[in-house]
């Protein structure tokens, strides 16, 4: 079910379109990736979804609602540009800006003691936030964005600026919430991170949608049916390669079409023929599916 | 509402609890205190510390004879002849010549080591005037204990005609220093907190705190919010500045009691300004409906401070940076600046002409002027129409304001241009 309904959106500025006819759904309980290019609209698309900014036709429905600002409490933001007051303590900070979120004064403390506990941040509560490392002011973040729980969490280019280790450590807090059943709407232009966590995507291109749907579908629908071998020995004459290369010693890595072949055909006849080191599907990386979409619209 | 109130007490908070408004608040006071201090302290040097000048007068002619009259602090000698070592008994000559005739009264000269300053001048002459008016006075006739008794004092008593013919003690030295007291605190106080708001706001816009902010209350909610908070810590300091001052000067005026009471007695043409002045002010100042002015004074100095904050708001949401605030306050400050400087020329002049009444009406100027002229009894449609100008004007400019300031918080980069802030206004 999805509890996020995109409908046909689209959102003017004086002199160009920041998106036009938009529509996606992301389903309850997903990790959502919202790709693109810088420009494409993804920032639009979430300040619309965060009642930041209007929308000019189409609709937005959150848990089959259109969208009203009671849903603010049900959202949580961390947009890529990111900021905290740097006078202000962390502690007194975090229950600020739960309170805004809805939460009570006693609750909102309370989840502000768990969530310094859980981060590692007890000492720091009564620092001021200028005394904090920027990964420390980062932890702060995310702790905001999530402390009143929403059920819907929009990240906007979370990992910029992180260093590795909070980054995994980032990334292990999105893949328990994700098992707690938070929806989770993930942009960025960076395709690296993608397939290890997203289940959906979507594609935008120059404020149009290009492509969307399951990781999974999209790799298969996408598939070019090309199939790499690693051997040693005498490559045979019906094998026509795409490409061909040595590797290291007597090893060679070839690239061939399986197309309107039996696969587990070409096995059998290449098992008889040379030593076989490793043979395996080419599946698209969405980084190359993502190029590949870009510039084939680009070209139309 | 609620979300307005945690926004007010955050900003409240956050700065009440900063070294800097400890420290301004409580050397504030003790600086004005102190301003003051230096001032009477010099009044009371000055007079008391002032030394009799003696001047050694040669009459050649014989005209005087010994008749001029000391003015207050120079006393006249005689000699016959000039000395001429300047050992410091006489401070300079006065030589009067041997042609020197009533009706021809040229000649005289006044020779000393130091430049005569103008007042010790203008005392010499003055001496001489009336000695010779005097001489031609009794050379027509009249004797000397008549010129005596006409040597008298004046005192004027201002009365004011109140509505219904009542009269009461006027008080124009009180009104004239409430309204110059009363325009400059509002004046300070628009310009000081209203460049708070407006750095606030520019502080929340280019550390990117803002657009967490928006994602859960409205724009305007965090405009007003803050507004709000720094209204009611401007209030605070204000509050303890009355107070701390208050206590102050009533240290500096007892310290300093001593030293003027001595004053009053050693010189008899201050009498009228210490024995006749002093007590109607501060008997007028008792007089005067003090919560009335406090009302109307609380009025003006909110609404004022709110009007302007909202466009030192929208101001520092359009901009990125300090530097490109300049072009944006000169028109707010505009108005600011120059009602205060007139508010000089109106009270001097006519507190109820038509320049007055016009100002006072119109809300960019009616904070500081309706307050200058509050003193002098404005007539009461005025002042409710002022007050409800203004209301009027905040309303719908603090909405246009929260227009531009939805947009410009969000828009990093470029300066917006006039035209660019008049399409946000307009932006749905």
């Amino acid at each position: 079910m999805a509890l996020l309904e995109i409908n046909n959106v689209s959102k003017f500025y004086d002199n160009h379109n920041a998106l036009q006819n938009v529509s996606l759904s992301v389903p309850e309980g997903s990790v959502y990736g919202l790709l693109g290019p810088n420009g494409a609209g993804k920032t639009t698309l979430i300040r619309i979804i965060n009642q930041i900014s209007t929308l000019d036709t189409g609709t937005v429905s959150f848990d089959n609602q259109l969208l009203n600002p009671k849903h603010i409490y049900n959202i949580g933001y961390l947009p890529e540009e990111r900021g905290l007051y740097k006078k202000q303590k962390v502690g007194d900070q975090m229950v600020y800006f739960g309170q805004l979120k809805g939460l009570s004064t006693a609750e909102a403390k309370l989840r502000t003691e768990h969530w310094l506990h859980k981060f590692d941040l007890k000492f720091w509560k009564n620092k001021k936030v200028e005394e904090l490392s920027k990964g420390m002011q980062q932890k702060v973040q995310f702790i905001i964005t999530v402390l009143h729980r929403p059920r819907l969490l929009i990240l906007d280019e979370p990992f910029t600026g992180f260093d590795p280790i909070n980054a995994e450590i980032i990334k292990n807090e999105i893949r328990t919430l994700k098992d707690n059943g938070t929806t989770i709407l993930y942009s960025t232009h960076r395709m690296e991170s993608v397939e290890e966590i997203c289940d959906h995507i979507c594609l935008l291109n120059k404020s149009k949608k290009i492509l969307d749907g399951s990781v999974k579908a999209l790799k298969l629908a996408h598939s070019k049916n090309l199939l790499e071998l690693v051997y040693d020995g005498q490559l045979p004459e019906w094998i026509e390669a795409l490409s061909h290369e040595q590797t290291e010693g007597e090893q060679y890595k070839v690239v061939f079409s399986a197309q309107g072949k039996d696969r587990s055909e070409i096995i059998k006849r290449l098992a008889n023929e040379v030593n076989i080191w490793s043979f395996r599907e080419l599946v698209p990386t969405i980084h190359q599916l993502f190029i590949d979409k870009v510039e084939e619209v680009n070209r139309a | 509402m609620h979300k307005i109130w945690l926004i007010t007490k955050r900003e409240y908070l956050s700065r009440v609890s900063k070294k800097t408004f400890m420290v301004m608040t409580i050397l504030g006071p003790l600086l004005i205190a102190l301003f003051y201090a230096v001032i009477i302290g010099l009044a009371v040097n000055q007079k008391t510390g002032e030394k009799i000048k003696t001047i050694g007068v040669i009459d050649h002619s014989g005209v005087f004879a010994n008749s001029l009259i000391n003015p207050s602090k120079m006393n006249f000698v005689y000699a016959d002849t000039e000395r001429s070592d300047f050992d410091g008994e006489v401070d300079g000559w006065l030589i009067i010549p041997k042609d020197f005739k009533l009706e021809h009264p040229q000649g005289l000269v006044y020779k000393s080591t130091q430049t005569p300053t103008l007042d010790l001048q203008s005392k010499i002459t003055g001496a001489v005037q009336s000695a010779i008016k005097n001489k031609k006075l009794i050379t027509h006739g009249l004797r000397q204990s008549f010129l005596d008794s006409l040597n008298v004092k004046i005192n004027l008593t201002t009365m004011q005609i109140n509505e219904g013919g009542a009269l009461s003690n006027s008080k124009a030295e009180l009104n004239f220093g409430l309204g110059i007291a009363f325009a400059f605190i509002i004046y300070f106080f628009i310009f000081m907190y209203g460049v708070q708001v407006m750095r606030g706001v520019m502080e929340e816009k280019t550390n990117r705190i803002v657009e967490i902010i928006i994602s859960s209350v409205k724009p305007f909610q965090l405009m007003m919010g803050k507004i709000l908070g720094i209204a009611m810590v401007g209030l605070t300091q204000f509050l303890i500045w009355i107070g701390l001052s208050g206590v102050l000067m009533a240290i500096i005026s007892v310290v300093f009691a001593t030293q003027l009471g001595d004053m009053h007695t050693d010189k008899a043409a201050s009498d009228v300004m210490q024995n006749q002045a002093m007590p109607n002010i501060i008997n007028a100042f008792f007089n005067l409906d003090l919560s009335f002015y406090g009302l109307i004074f609380l009025f003006y100095f909110l609404f004022g401070y709110l009007l302007y904050s909202a466009m030192f708001a929208a101001v520092g949401s359009a901009v990125d940076s300090e530097s490109d605030t300049q072009q944006f306050m000169l028109p707010i400050t505009l108005p600011l600046i120059l009602s205060f400087t007139t508010s000089f020329s109106i009270l001097s002049s006519d507190p109820n002409g038509t320049l007055a009444t016009f100002m006072s009406i119109f809300p960019l100027s009616s904070p500081i002027i309706m307050m200058v002229r509050l003193p002098f009894n404005p007539p009461w449609h005025e002042l409710l129409i002022s007050m409800a100008v203004l209301v009027a004007t905040f309303v719908l400019f603090t909405w246009l304001a929260g227009r531009i300031y939805k947009v410009g918080i969000l828009s990093i980069g470029k300066k917006p241009t006039y035209k660019q802030l008049f399409k946000w206004m307009l932006m749905k």
